[in-house]
């Protein structure tokens, strides 16, 4: 070392980029490797009776079949999954699904009728949080063996006990808890009566289109293409999910070509990126709601002209075209555009000299000073502020609380906010899902059996909740769709929410990627249709 | 007689140095769970809503409220989880669904891999750099020093990791891109040490090696710069005390060389100090570094606290912190050892 001339330093020094560009050039993903760069800490975990978060519930959409589906081929038409479409009872209560022949778990064993109504079953004994979905059925721990059964080996049925239009019972066996999980396999697991739930969390026992190889939380989930799937094999061998946290390094990985897709750049990031060769930004619209709630305990709040003064004073369109251009539009109404059901409204804009008169005639024409608790994140802080700009023009000074999702959402749920600025998103692909909790609140009591976002804001609403109630038990189609084209009018005219976008996606891929599906919720965000050229 | 007295006396100081060390210890980790768990405990985040999510029955969520025992007054609460970590119980992270012990046998090893270079890098530059500054005090090869170190003082890390890959990774393509290597390479070499670069050394595969490596020099160098200028700085500001003092002037007034008189006995003079100052940086390292975790993608300890933290997952936040608890332990007593080494006075003190 004491030899080594200065030159010679400095050419070692040159020499260690050198070495290790060969490496870097292998980098760029395999060619039969869809590499997706994502925040997934979200995850906690993999067992299909247990999962909801959102990045879970996309990636066991592609590791579980389910009972029913919406495929990637057609996203808008319900389909067969592991079984047919069922056959109804002249009631509307009993089920009866026949399954596809010749289906395979992953470990090779049949997909069987006892499977199906094993994983029913089990959603309700485990009780984690997906079981709300389908407990509403009239299913509890106590009745649930009696009511969903394996009449023979490819054969399933079952019987609701409350009255629900088969459409919507439907709707709910093509969300997560109509995933089929192996029996044998998750019982071979089984601890302490957990039905296997501890396991499951960390492995899979599915007949997907994809087989689960590891998750390894806050870093990646990798998943192996299954030859033997129904439609067939996914055209990527392998599929690795990778946790980049800063939207950022997002943005180099797919320009680098480390990453083929990146899904969390922000609006900025997009907009720099265009016009990129090497790649391409697709829209995907998304199904979630953002909306800003009215806590009707307030006496302010519970004014009929003060909240819909209120909702004149926020500039939609202002925001749509400005810091929120492309990712999101206009939609006032509590279904998101694509939603059966679902209407394109837009009665409220921004309005100050109609509002002011409104806060006038209610007895207020110098305003009032509120609080506005919103997450202290993008987007909804340049939301927070854009409404306190616009409500200040009328005199409502709008006083901003922010802080994180969770501590907003712990207040939001004790019903200790005064106004609070959130997104909502479905839980399944049916109208019921997003009436039954704008547009429900038959017990304003602090101690109702259910919770709805009505009841969050003391909007006390019997009669609105029968109308509900009676939407999703309507057999006749173009009759329930008239129900709901009512319910959104009266939620968005009289209720606590000013409701005001509809999300979209824009997602980055790298030009050679196509084929790869989202769809309005992430049980329609399909991988397997994905390829690379 | 005498001699008896004094073998008992040779045997039974560091049995009390020994005695005083676990006591010491003990109380430290018993105010760490404490004070770990009260904080969890009063943060507004609510760590059922964590597990079951918004839109749980009320049902679900008064179960699971039942299974944390949160029902129950704060200091049975406390007492259940003390007596759980004394059976070395830390209880499932709700985020990984894992151990929490091995969560952090997993997370740690990351964050290891990147400090030890780092502080290498800050260590072998910072030091000669705050030596060569105070020898040249107040010309411009001490400007250019003091420029750098400031500037890696108050240069937010995260922006500079940013620019960082910018440059080196999607421009010039020298150094590997985020994550610990790249997708083909995951899982390839068994984990033994759970560093990359050394089990893909002991397993003989080379490929990985230099993948890893790849992805490690870019992180590494930034978080061995931020040292570098905290080392320099206060290496610089030590040996200028030590510049001053008489003893200097003497022994260069008896002909010896400057360089041994700088390099030897001013530098010499400065090693108990510097030694804390490494230590602190070490342990600030070890903590892990959460904005280049969180810029690198590097599943480390940082990145894990950061999560679990926002997560409201409590056992893993008490886990990572007694971790933490540990390691600047573990640094205090050896930094204890290193300084009867360089300075024996330092031993007979004790």
């Amino acid at each position: 070392m004491a030899n080594l001339t200065r030159r010679q330093a400095l050419a070692g020094a040159a020499a260690v980029p050198l070495a290790l560009q060969a490496p870097a050039a292998l980098a760029a993903t395999p060619k039969d490797t869809l590499v997706i760069a994502k925040q997934i800490d979200d995850i906690i975990t993999m067992d299909p009776g247990e999962c909801y978060e959102l990045s879970g519930v996309e990636i066991l959409t592609n590791v579980y079949d389910r009972l029913l589906r919406y495929e990637a081929e057609d996203l808008t038409k319900m389909v067969g999954g592991v079984a047919n479409l069922p056959s109804v009872s002249a009631d509307g209560k009993t089920f009866t699904f026949k399954l596809r022949p010749n289906l395979k778990f992953h470990s090779g064993a049949p997909v069987t009728a006892e499977d199906c109504a094993f994983s029913l079953q089990r959603v309700v004994l485990l009780d984690k949080t997906p079981a709300f979905l389908i407990t509403q059925l009239g299913w509890t721990k106590a009745n649930v063996k009696d009511l969903i059964k394996a009449t023979a080996p490819d054969t399933l049925q079952f019987t609701i006990t409350e009255g629900f239009a088969p459409s919507m019972v439907m709707n709910l066996m093509t969300s997560i808890i109509g995933s089929i999980v192996e029996k044998k396999v998750a019982m071979a697991h089984a601890k302490d009566g957990d039905l296997g739930n501890i396991w499951l969390k960390t492995n899979s026992a599915a007949s997907g289109a994809f087989k689960l190889v590891s998750w390894k939380a806050n870093e990646e989930v990798t998943l192996q293409a299954s030859p033997g799937f129904r439609m067939g094999a996914p055209i990527m061998k392998r599929v690795v999910v990778r946790h980049v946290p800063e939207p950022a390094t997002q943005r180099l990985m797919v320009e680098k070509g480390d990453a083929d897709v990146a899904r969390d750049l922000t609006a900025d990031q997009i907009k720099a990126i265009r016009g990129d060769k090497n790649l391409r930004i697709d829209d995907f619209a998304g199904a979630n709601t953002w909306y800003l709630a009215m806590n009707m305990s307030d006496e302010r709040l519970k004014n009929d002209k003060v909240r819909t003064a209120l909702k004149m004073l926020i500039d939609y369109d202002g925001m749509v075209n400005s810091f929120l251009k492309g990712q999101f539009f206009v939609q006032e109404s509590f279904l998101p555009v694509g939603f059966f059901g679902a209407i394109k409204y837009a009665p409220f804009k921004l309005d100050v000299a109609k509002a002011k008169a409104l806060l006038a005639e209610a007895g207020y024409p110098n305003g009032f000073s509120i609080k506005l608790a919103a997450r202290n994140s993008s987007p909804g802080t340049e939301m927070a502020q854009s409404i306190q700009q616009t409500m200040g023009q009328a005199g409502v000074k709008v006083e901003i609380i922010t802080a994180d999702q969770k501590t907003i959402l712990g207040n939001y749920r004790g019903r200790k906010n005064e106004m609070t600025l959130v997104s909502w998103g479905p839980d399944y692909f049916d109208p019921h899902t997003n009436a039954d909790t704008f547009a429900h609140n038959s017990d304003d009591g602090d101690n109702a059996a259910s919770k709805p976002l009505a009841w969050r804001n003391h909007w006390f609403i019997p009669e609105i909740s029968a109308e509900t109630a009676a939407a999703a038990k309507e057999l006749d189609s173009a009759k329930r769709q008239a129900m709901y084209a009512d319910l959104q009018k009266k939620v968005t005219l009289q209720g606590p929410f000013a409701i005001m976008f509809q999300n979209v996606s824009e997602v980055v891929f790298r030009k050679n990627v196509t084929g790869f599906k989202l769809g309005l919720t992430e049980d329609m965000n399909f991988y397997r249709t994905a390829k690379k050229a | 007689m005498i001699a008896l007295q004094t073998a008992v006396r040779r045997i039974a100081a560091p049995l009390r140095r020994v005695g005083n060390l676990l006591v010491s210890v003990g109380l430290t980790f018993l105010g760490l769970t404490c004070v770990t768990f009260v904080i969890g405990r009063v943060i507004p985040i609510d760590p059922v809503l964590a597990i079951v999510g918004d839109k749980a029955s009320n049902a679900t969520y008064e179960r699971v409220r039942l299974q944390l025992g949160l029902d129950q007054p704060l200091l049975v609460q406390y007492w259940h989880y003390l007596v759980k970590v004394l059976h070395g119980e830390f209880g499932t992270s709700v985020m990984t669904a894992h151990p929490v012990l091995n969560d952090l046998l997993s997370v740690f090893p990351a964050t290891l891999e990147l400090a030890l270079p780092a502080l290498l890098i800050g260590v072998l530059g910072g030091i000669p750099l705050g030596v060569y500054a105070a020898v040249h005090r107040g010309r411009w090869q001490d400007q250019v020093i003091r420029f750098l170190s400031l500037l890696g003082y108050s240069m937010p890390v995260f922006w500079l990791g940013l620019i960082g890959l910018l440059l080196f990774y999607a421009d010039l393509g020298w150094v590997g891109g985020p994550g610990r290597v790249d997708v083909g390479f995951d899982d390839i070499v068994p984990t033994v040490t759970g560093l990359i670069t050394v089990d893909s050394l002991i397993s003989g595969d080379t490929d990985v090696f230099w993948n890893a490596l790849g992805h490690l020099l870019l992180p590494a160098s930034i978080l061995g710069y931020l040292s570098l200028a905290y080392v320099a700085r206060m290496t610089r500001s030590f040996m200028l005390a030590q510049l001053k003092q008489e003893y200097i002037l003497a022994t260069l007034a008896k002909g010896l060389s400057p360089f041994r008189v700088v390099w030897v006995h001013a530098l010499g003079n400065v090693w108990v100090p510097l030694v804390t100052v490494i230590a602190l940086t070490f342990g600030s390292l070890l903590e892990g570094a959460v904005l280049t975790e969180t810029v690198f993608a590097w599943p480390g300890l940082g990145l894990y606290l950061k999560n679990s933290l926002f997560a409201a997952d409590l056992n893993a936040v008490i886990g990572g912190t007694m971790l933490v608890g540990v390691v600047y332990i573990v640094l205090n007593m050896l930094s204890d050892l290193v300084y009867t080494l360089v300075d024996p006075r330092a031993g007979e003190q004790q």
